[in-house]
């Protein structure tokens, strides 16, 4: 009888165990859009995470990953599709639009000078706080190649690796939280 | 704590983040607690709506103790007392 006890209080111990290792406080996020407004609202709930003492990690892939660019540099050894891909890509957060009213730049740049007047933080700033709080980002190689960028022309980013979908998968497992945007 | 009690109170440290939009105040309280003492007061002026809202849950998780808001006509002191 006590033997059958406390093989079942094994039992339950390792799960108990489980449990406290699989969620930490910890919010991951695929970032996926090059959308201005879909990076502003991740880039915020990643700094609001950060200060709610989470560990962020995002995820960049895709059409985000322009928005890491860094309009002064430049990729080196591209080909011709490569070097075409990344000029007709936007080159850093500067440079995204709009989902909705783009309207050729007009609607962007209107949206921009009302949230100066309401003194919401840009996109760059965000960023800016985003590596001072600890928010880690890895960018999705497989799709940095595809959309012809190099590691190299990326913003100087304090947490920054390139990974691939293992390390999405297992940070995701252990967070609390988990978005795709 | 009363409106009374709270505008006497003696505060560490005064957060002036009347103007900036969410997240701006709570990054503002995020950065600034860690510049005052266990036990210290610290005070947050905001003229954001929902940072009223914002502040007291951030309090809850952080386990900060929340003590209270005095309205102002343009914007709100917020009162909490580090863990």
């Amino acid at each position: 009888m006590d033997l059958l006890l406390n093989e079942q209080l094994e039992n339950l111990k390792k799960r108990f165990d489980n449990l406290e290792k699989g969620t930490k406080d910890q919010i991951s996020m695929v970032i996926f859009s090059g959308d201005l407004d879909k990076l502003l609202a991740a880039m915020i709930i990643a700094t609001g995470a950060a200060a709610y003492d989470m560990k962020v990690k995002l995820f960049f892939t895709f059409w985000a990953i322009a928005a890491l660019r860094d309009p002064k540099k430049n990729g080196k050894g591209k080909n011709l599709i490569q070097s075409m891909l990344g000029f007709m890509h936007p080159k850093g957060s500067k440079k995204t639009k709009l989902s909705k009213m783009h309207m050729c730049g007009m609607g962007t740049t209107m949206m921009k000078g009302i949230m100066k007047k309401n003194n919401v933080a840009s996109l760059e700033e965000l960023i800016k706080v985003g590596g001072e709080m600890g928010v880690e980002i890895a960018i999705c190689e497989m799709s940095m190649n595809l959309m012809g960028f190099k590691k190299e022309e990326m913003i100087d980013y304090p947490h920054m690796t390139i990974c691939g979908v293992a390390t999405f998968l297992s940070d995701a497992s252990e967070s609390k939280v988990q978005l795709f945007i | 704590m009363t409106t009374e009690e709270l505008a006497t109170l003696t505060t560490n440290k005064i957060i002036d983040a009347r103007g900036t939009a969410c997240p701006g105040p709570l990054l503002a309280a995020k950065k600034a607690i860690g510049e005052i003492n266990s036990g210290e007061i610290m005070e947050i002026y905001s003229s954001d709506e929902g940072t009223k809202n914002d502040i007291p849950r951030w309090c809850q998780k952080m386990s900060h103790d929340f003590l209270g808001i005095v309205e102002e006509p343009s914007y709100s002191r917020m009162f909490l007392r580090k863990a």
